[in-house]
């Protein structure tokens, strides 16, 4: 039998969906049996939604005050005195898992798998390179523990109708006092989350200004849709940093993705490939944005979005 | 503060687009341009405005690789670095042994900061600076948008999916950094030829530093990705507005 371990993200009160698409990852996995483990300050909450997963076993909680944020420096030696029994680790491919999972492996010696996207078998996995231009099957060694992280938009997130088993636990690992959280700023709004929308619009430098992103953000807010940006348009400042889709910034992969002014440079087709429809509007018709795109449109952004969201209208 | 040390990968250039050996055994890469990671271009960057702000500390570059990657470190020495160290091996080196390679080189250097790019963009694989991190007992602050140090400390502002998130963090410590640290310098020529002169050891083996290059991640076989079917092009947005309803997506 496999022993997975999954590294459950949340930010104290919502379990993150990326932890139900590892769950999905995981059933992959011949043979396995799943448990979630969960740090942090007060994780009762979200250890309720954790233990609901469909498939799950068993959910570990460990609480203490040093897990009120996710430093990978504090939570890898509490993963690591947890870890004996269990033959996977896996996290979610999302800021959280790519930061923490290799302290992991670190600390362990062994090496780590990144951004599975097909699992063959408990040690052989599929995952991309060269931001998504190749894709390698790879064998990991059965005798080692295995550490990776889960591309999240290449599995859909586990349901509900799991009763998993949830314990507490409490660890004697040493933890380091040279790492200390100082704040954040969060870019969270009313708008769907971009990383799980079912509809994302997303602006490219023709976009020209931040101001003019907000036509992005009125029309979004009209079909419900999250909003992302290209890289060269949070280089020019127009969006902020988390809105970024491609092989440096967010993978996603919405039922639809509209892709507005932005030329489709390879780094960011990674980003989208996922997606079930991608709609493109550029005024450029050779942009290789439209060797992707299901449905494109040639013509000048500021006429027709404005349009469109006038036609859904009625 | 007295040494920086600045961690470079080669790696196929950015504007290269990598194609699939038809036999399925990796990438073609003979004859491909090869330039340093532009994330450790970025890395390499921070380290020298840190330089020229403080003033009095060694810039080390190094990497590991084949000899050509002296080229790599050489344009390194060019945009400022003092010194640099080439750990020259044919191996393919997998991140574990990246980071066990620039343990034993931390070690001997005893560098305040280790900067490193966040990820390369060849395998992708983000790891090396995390796993060297925790092998070096040290701290890590990954995804840096801004670094700023004082007193022995350094408060890193890093890129994380939610928006921006601030750490401190005790030197020694490694830094990997994102895309929106700084924009790197050009390389002048004056600079390439003074680079020349620069010291570029090289380290003629990983054993030299008692590291084996273990292959604990077999790669099987190399495929190119699912192309996407090319889609229609609507000629207004009644039409794109009518295939959307159509699909159900509005």
């Amino acid at each position: 039998m496999h022993k997975v371990l999954i590294i459950g993200e949340h930010d104290g009160k919502t379990l993150n969906p990326a932890t139900a698409k590892c769950v999905t990852c995981a059933k992959g996995i011949p043979d396995g049996e799943i448990s979630i483990l969960l740090l942090g300050a007060d994780t009762a909450g979200v250890a309720a939604q954790a233990a609901a997963l469909g498939g799950v076993k068993r959910v570990v909680r460990v609480d203490r005050p040093e897990n009120a944020h996710p430093l990978a420096a504090i939570f890898a030696p509490q993963i690591i005195a947890l870890a004996a029994d269990y033959s996977h680790l896996l996290g979610p491919s999302t800021s959280f898992g790519k930061d923490l999972m290799p302290r992991v492996a670190g600390l362990l010696g062994v090496p780590q798998v990144s951004d599975l996207m097909a699992v063959e078998s408990a040690y052989r996995f599929r995952r991309p390179i060269y931001a998504g231009n190749a894709i390698v099957t790879v064998e990991a060694d059965p005798a080692r523990k295995l550490v990776a992280t889960v591309r999240v938009a290449s599995f859909e997130a586990t349901g509900a109708g799991g009763s998993a088993a949830i314990e507490s636990k409490a660890t004697s690992a040493a933890l380091p006092s040279h790492t200390r959280y100082v704040g954040a700023r969060s870019g969270s709004t009313d708008r769907p989350d971009l990383q799980t929308a079912s509809k994302v619009v997303s602006g490219g430098r023709a976009l020209g200004s931040a101001e003019n992103f907000k036509i992005l953000f009125k029309f979004a807010d009209k079909i419900g849709a999250a909003v992302g940006a290209s890289r060269a348009a949070v280089d020019a400042g127009y969006a902020p940093n988390e809105m970024q889709v491609g092989q440096t910034g967010k993978i996603i992969s919405p039922e639809m993705y509209i892709a507005i002014g932005i030329s489709g440079a390879i780094q960011h087709l990674t980003g989208i490939k996922d997606a079930r429809t991608i709609v493109a509007i550029n005024k450029d018709a050779e942009a290789p944005i439209f060797e992707v795109a299901d449905v494109g449109l040639v013509g000048d952004l500021f006429q027709i979005v404005p349009e469109l969201e006038r036609l859904i209208g009625s | 503060m007295q040494r920086i040390m600045v961690c470079i990968k080669r790696v196929v250039d950015y504007n290269v687009r990598v194609r699939v050996k038809p036999d399925g055994s990796g990438v073609m890469l003979d004859g491909v341009k090869m330039s340093v990671n532009p994330f450790d271009e970025i890395a390499l960057e921070e380290a020298l405005r840190i330089k020229e702000r403080t003033g009095n500390l060694e810039v080390l570059a190094v990497s590991i690789g084949v000899a050509d990657t002296q080229q790599q470190l050489r344009t390194a020495l060019a945009m400022g670095a003092d010194r640099a160290i080439l750990v020259q091996t044919d191996a393919a080196i997998e991140p574990l042994t990246a980071a066990q390679t620039l343990l034993a080189l931390a070690k001997k250097e005893s560098p305040d900061l280790i900067f490193l790019g966040k990820q390369a963009i060849d395998d992708d694989a983000n790891q090396t600076g995390q796993m060297l991190a925790a092998m070096w007992e040290r701290p890590q602050a990954t995804y840096a948008s801004k670094v700023e140090l004082s007193g022995g400390k350094a408060q890193v502002t890093r890129e994380v999916d939610a928006g921006l998130e601030t750490i401190e963090v005790d030197l020694p410590a490694v830094i990997t950094v994102d895309l929106r640290l700084n924009e790197p310098r050009y390389v002048k020529l004056p600079d390439i030829m003074k680079a020349k002169k620069k010291p570029l050891e090289v380290v003629t083996s990983l054993d030299a530093l008692g590291i084996s290059a273990g292959q604990l991640i077999k790669t099987v076989k190399t495929e190119p990705p699912a192309q996407r079917q090319k889609g229609v092009i609507v000629k207004d947005v009644a039409e794109l507005v009518a295939v959307l309803k159509k699909k159900g997506l509005l």
